[in-house]
């Protein structure tokens, strides 16, 4: 056994897998094909269905990677083959030949700007040009040029070799060769990805056209780092397109050319797309052509509705078979028109096809050379209990590389797979691991120095405020030394910039002003700290999400707005002081509330990792919704897999399983939680360091609604699984979705019951083939490989109508009569058996929000920490989700993200202590009257009265003091509000340095006093 | 500042000054929201984060008057949300000690506001500035105001 992991692919998901390998305690090597990481996502302008900032988002990942101790970056690397078994692996790579020394290249760029030779620029999918010499993007991580052989005159005539004549470092190289190297692992995970359709396979399309472009090539036209600076403009003449078309399953769900999955994630990227071009010019036209719009993941069917309702995008349910280009190269789309069944024609500036993923070429010779079962599709195979599990053992997968995913699925399995392959080599933990080493923090000058770095983000910032203008003003301030804008202030380059401008100008503060510190403070600190700065001298000025975004049509008002957060933030950090954390002891336990199929998966893997866990079931027997299952989509028995799970937890030593029981107290914080378990009228207390939340969601009962209740015909789709355990024997059967779900009272799609009713039609179709089985819907949403499902199901005869919302089937005695909206006509189908499937909704879930203090979402169920990089994770640490309590979701997905949560729990269970908060408050013991309201107010039980003997001139008495447990305080500062003596600093936010940021939150404030002195400022 | 100055400051286009104060985990959360779904309100608000609603002293609320503010917000966690357990709680109790003070002083109801807003609440916080803003349009600048602070 090694203690070290392989991970394939560097993208989002191998990116993730290898944080979490690394942090739970094993060396780790990442292998990226490409000469930077961070895979497609690094393409991205915006994701859905939040639209955030795709770039922001990944590159503290990227910088994280970058900068872990236990990462070992082979980027430009290709994995040739994996041979060995499970525990014993041997990868061999080859490190392309990139002609530059990695260790000495500064990432400096001379070599870029005077490189003559100029090629299509595979970043900007194409659409502008890069030289031979390059980084791929801004944020490229390693920062290091890479020569590209094909296109380099050196190279391939024997002229120029300018690049190495201004190479200061000396780093080019054109003798470098490939090198083969074979690394010893004890696992693998695959996270290979996808390739992006090439569409001019289909040559109906028109590719060859210029406004003929893809969606990622459209994507890059709407980000502000792409070959058009966010303007969207047509490629043929430079003009901004009137009126733009997508069309949807380009590449997807289309038998002839042998792609039968649907790719998941093209619906909601074409609608965010649509959306930012229409942000970006309201008058612009959009029409989405589709089959169906998938929109089942959490919160996407609101995206959807958005899109529709603010931003007029139109959707329109027809397929155009070709795109028509007439003499003067003018483009149009023939089309059904849904409303009216006529066949029309109309003209379009620009034309996007949303093409599909395909299966990466390396997934495939990879998977070949080294034995590795592929799927019907080209995916790595895995089945439905083991969705991470390849046939190989040892070797997991994660991401799109098992199938199409969108980016939170991706990232639950990648820590899936980094949880199944720490568990692997768990007796080797921390063995071949080395701990992180910063320089020593350097002395303080007695007099601030503070250095001001002013992100652009892209054109985020820089498009709305004067960002100049603030650097300017920052230089006038006190204790100013240094002020300069950065274009990406969190990517790796920027870090470089800041440390060395620490550096240089002996900067004893960092202010930078870009975006919210919930998600970069933690970034900017590392970076001070690498510089010798202790990371609390750092402060954030959110001129972002608080400013250029909420003031996008005032720049002057939001330009003299993010100058008075600027000076804000100087003037309190003048006053920072270095804080230190303490390290604790922590329990390296955890719970698990609920014994569903998630919940018990969690339970194992942290169990399987080593660690002890409590399973806290509120029912008599383990099991959950799986228990109300007769069959799995893949035909599979769910009582043999249930009892196989249920055998392997009871018979699990680290397991201790708790049913009937439920959680009723909480207390403490991560690492150190105290809680106390209610079993059968006794409350036993129960201490742990980590809790994962797997409680499940619960069947809608659609009472009331298509006679549900009344008719003794009509029953959920959760009876109907249930009555095919025996077998039925009526012979009209109609099934009815979205019962409850996409509508006023419910919103959100139910991701599952399109899936569930496709699967129980061709049960019944399979055992009766003379049954008539009808199932009415709206959109049929059988994502990713399920789309094979609703494919078989056509097959059989089952038959399909659509129907619109505002017009919904009525259930009339015996017959179903629904109006087809393809036919546009009333059908009467008789019905003996009327089937309404019902969406999951969230279980009692209030109980456990207030225990852990833990959010819902506006439909109740929980709230993750981030809907796309951190889906299994909560704001509050150490508590985590799993399973259809985040969602409704497929049983192979809820074992994934259980495993997930497993996965993150473990990288706090492996450690041997936690650190405590740096900023919590302290007692000034001279000043305390030992009154005890800090006592009172102190949820954690952190301050403490002791008896001190005090002498004053000739009288000694005794009296009490307060002394605060560094331990226990979160840093709150409720105490400090509170003491009537003033005697506690809340550090980090005293009285002193909150007073001077109110002293400064109107530019243009008289004066600013800077620790002793007072300084004058004029405006 | 005369009646006559007041009533001018009025109609000149003038934008008063809030100052608000947001806990770490909801409010300041809620104003990111706002940013990230593209809520626009009026650049009147400036933002003083804090760990805990809990820890806004009585004295800063004070001093931001004293400094100029048109208005100040206490905003925090929903009750029963508070990532403190219970900041929230003694939030409200210190509010209606400084709700007192403030009438007291004859600070009108408007310039000094309690709001509870969770970090999805986006469009909650961008209504609340926008409606404090108009509100205190309507009033003037505050009568705490410093000489020569606009």
């Amino acid at each position: 056994m090694k203690g070290s992991v392989a991970v394939v692919g560097g993208g989002i998901a191998g990116i993730q897998a290898a944080l979490d390998i690394a942090d739970s305690g094993f060396k780790t090597y990442l292998i990226e094909s490409r000469p930077s990481i961070g895979g497609v996502m690094s393409q991205l302008d915006k994701t859905f269905p939040t639209n955030d900032c795709a770039m922001c988002i990944l590159s503290p990942k990227l910088v994280e990677t970058a900068r872990h101790p236990n990462i070992e970056l082979l980027s430009y690397s290709d994995v040739k083959s994996i041979s060995g078994k499970a525990g014993d692996f041997k990868v061999k790579v080859i490190k392309k030949v990139r002609y530059v020394d990695e260790t000495k290249c500064t990432g400096c760029g001379s070599c870029t700007e005077k490189c003559p030779s100029k090629v299509p620029d595979e970043y900007n999918a194409g659409m502008s040009k890069r030289k031979s010499i390059y980084i791929p993007f801004a944020q490229a991580i390693p920062r290091v040029a890479t020569i590209d052989a094909a296109h380099c005159l050196y190279l391939t005539k024997g002229k120029c070799g300018v690049c190495k004549k201004v190479c200061g470092p000396k780093a080019v190289d054109y003798e470098q060769k490939d090198k083969e190297i074979e690394l010893n692992v004890g696992s693998v995970v695959l996270a290979t990805g996808f390739k992006p359709f090439d569409p001019s396979e289909l040559k109906q399309f028109r590719f060859e056209h210029p406004d003929v472009i893809t969606a990622l090539q459209f994507e890059r036209l709407l980000s502000a780092s792409g070959p058009t600076q966010g303007h969207v403009t047509k490629q043929s003449d430079g003009k901004v397109p009137k009126k733009l078309a997508f069309i949807q399953c380009v590449g997807s769900r289309n038998l002839r050319i042998n792609r039968k999955h649907c790719s998941s994630v093209c619906c909601m990227y074409a609608t965010k797309e649509s959306i930012i071009a229409k942000e970006h010019d309201p008058e612009l036209d959009i029409t989405i052509f589709n089959i169906d719009i998938r929109a089942f993941g959490k919160n996407f069917e609101e995206f959807y509705n958005r899109a529709q309702r603010e931003y007029g995008i139109k959707y329109n349910n027809s397929r155009p078979p070709e795109v028509i280009v007439d003499a003067n190269n003018a483009l149009s789309l023939k089309y059904e028109d849904f409303n009216t069944g006529d066949l029309k024609t109309q003209n379009f500036d620009m034309v996007v096809l949303s093409i599909g993923l395909d299966p990466a070429d390396s997934t495939r010779t990879l998977a070949q050379s080294s034995g590795i079962a592929l799927d019907d599709f080209g995916n790595i195979a895995t089945s439905i209990e083991n969705p991470v599990e390849t046939s190989v053992a040892g070797i997991y997968v994660c991401g799109v590389a098992q199938g199409p995913k969108d980016i939170p699925d991706t990232v639950a399995q990648a820590s899936a797979a980094a949880s199944k392959a720490a568990a692997l080599l768990s007796g080797e933990r921390g063995t071949m691991i080395k701990e992180r080493k910063f320089p020593d923090e350097k002395v303080l000058s007695p007099e601030p120095r503070i250095g001001v770095f002013v992100c652009h983000c892209g054109i985020n910032i820089g498009s709305v405020v004067n960002v100049p203008n603030v650097v300017e003003y920052a230089k006038s301030l006190p204790g100013v030394a240094h002020a300069q804008e950065m274009l990406y202030a969190c990517s790796s380059d920027s870090q470089v910039t800041i440390k060395d401008a620490i550096a240089k100008n002996n900067l004893n503060r960092v202010v930078v002003a870009s975006c919210t510190p919930r998600t970069h403070e933690p970034l900017f600190q590392n970076t001070c700290r690498e510089a010798g700065l202790n990371p609390y001298l750092f402060e954030l000025a959110n001129i972002r999400e608080h400013c250029s975004w909420v003031h996008m049509k005032e720049k002057e008002k939001a330009t003299e707005k993010a100058k008075g957060i600027v000076q804000m933030a100087v003037a309190k950090s003048a006053l920072f002081q270095p804080l230190y954390k303490q390290k604790v002891p922590l329990i390296n336990k955890a719970i698990v509330l609920g014994g569903g199929v998630a919940g018990m998966t969690a339970a194992l893997d942290i169990a399987n990792n080593g660690y002890g866990v409590t399973l806290i079931e509120k029912e008599k027997e383990l099991g959950g919704k799986l228990r109300e299952m007769t069959e799995l989509y893949d035909g599979k028995n769910p009582s043999d897999v249930l009892k196989e799970l249920i055998s392997r937890v009871n018979q699990n030593k680290n397991i201790k399983v708790i049913n009937e029981a439920k959680l009723t107290k909480v207390e403490g914080f991560l690492g150190n939680f105290k809680g106390a378990v209610a079993v059968k009228g006794k409350e036993i207390p129960l201490d742990f360091g980590a809790a994962v939340i797997a409680t499940g969601a619960r069947n809608f009962e659609p009472v009331g609604l298509f006679s549900y209740g009344k008719d003794s015909h009509v029953v959920t789709q959760a009876q109907l699984e249930k009555m095919l355990g025996k077998g039925i024997s009526t012979n009209n059967i109609t099934m009815i979705q979205c019962v409850g779900a996409r509508n006023k009272d419910r919103e959100y799609c139910g991701r599952t019951c399109c899936i569930d009713a496709v699967k129980n039609a061709t049960r019944i179709k399979k055992a009766n083939s003379s049954a008539n089985v009808y199932v009415l819907y709206r959109d049929m949403r059988t994502y990713g490989v399920m789309e094979k499902l609703y494919e078989n199901a056509r097959d059989l005869g089952i038959i399909f109508i659509k129907y619109e919302a505002e017009n919904p089937p009525k259930v009339q005695g015996g017959s179903v009569v629904v109006h087809d909206s393809m036919l546009n006509e009333d059908i009467e189908l008789a019905s003996d058996l009327v089937v309404l499937s019902t969406p999951l909704v969230a279980g009692e879930n209030e109980e456990i929000n207030q225990l852990f203090k833990i959010p819902l979402d506006k439909n109740k169920f929980f709230l993750e920490a981030h809907p796309k990089l951190r889906p299994v994770d909560f704001a509050t640490d150490g508590v985590f989700l799993c399973g259809s309590a985040q969602a409704p979701k497929l049983i192979d997905e809820a074992i994934s993200q259980a495993s997930a949560a497993a996965s993150r729990a473990c990288t706090i269970l492996s450690r041997e202590f936690i650190e405590t908060e740096g900023a919590i408050s302290v007692v000034n013991e001279g000043r305390c009257i030992g009154c005890g309201t800090c006592v009172a107010v102190c949820p954690y039980n952190a301050p403490s009265l002791y008896d001190v003997t005090v002498k004053v001139e000739e009288v000694t008495y005794t009296t009490k003091k307060s002394k605060i447990n560094p331990a226990a305080c979160k840093g709150c500062g409720s105490c400090a509000a509170a003491c009537p003596a003033g005697a506690i600093t809340a550090q980090h936010f005293s009285s002193k340095e909150i007073g001077e940021a109110i002293d400064a939150f109107d530019k243009g404030v008289r004066s600013i006093s800077i620790g002793k002195g007072v300084v004058e400022v004029t405006v | 500042m005369s009646a006559e100055a007041v009533a001018a400051t009025k109609t000149d286009g003038w934008e008063p000054k809030i100052v608000a104060f947001c806990c770490n985990w909801c409010s300041y959360g809620g104003a990111d929201s706002a940013g990230m779904g593209r809520f626009q309100q009026p650049a009147s608000a400036r933002i003083i984060r804090v760990m805990c609603s809990g820890r806004i002293d009585p004295l800063h609320v004070f001093n931001a008057f004293l400094e100029g503010a048109d208005a100040v917000l206490v905003t925090g966690c929903h009750i029963g949300d508070c990532h403190y357990v219970n900041g929230n709680d003694k939030t409200k109790i210190k509010y209606k000690y400084l709700e007192n003070v403030a009438h007291e002083l004859g600070i009108e109801k408007e310039r000094l506001q309690l709001n509870w807003i969770s970090a999805s609440e986006g469009e909650k916080f961008a209504n609340f500035i926008r409606d404090v803003t108009e509100q205190i349009k309507k009033l003037g600048p505050s009568p705490l105001k410093p000489e020569g602070v606009a």
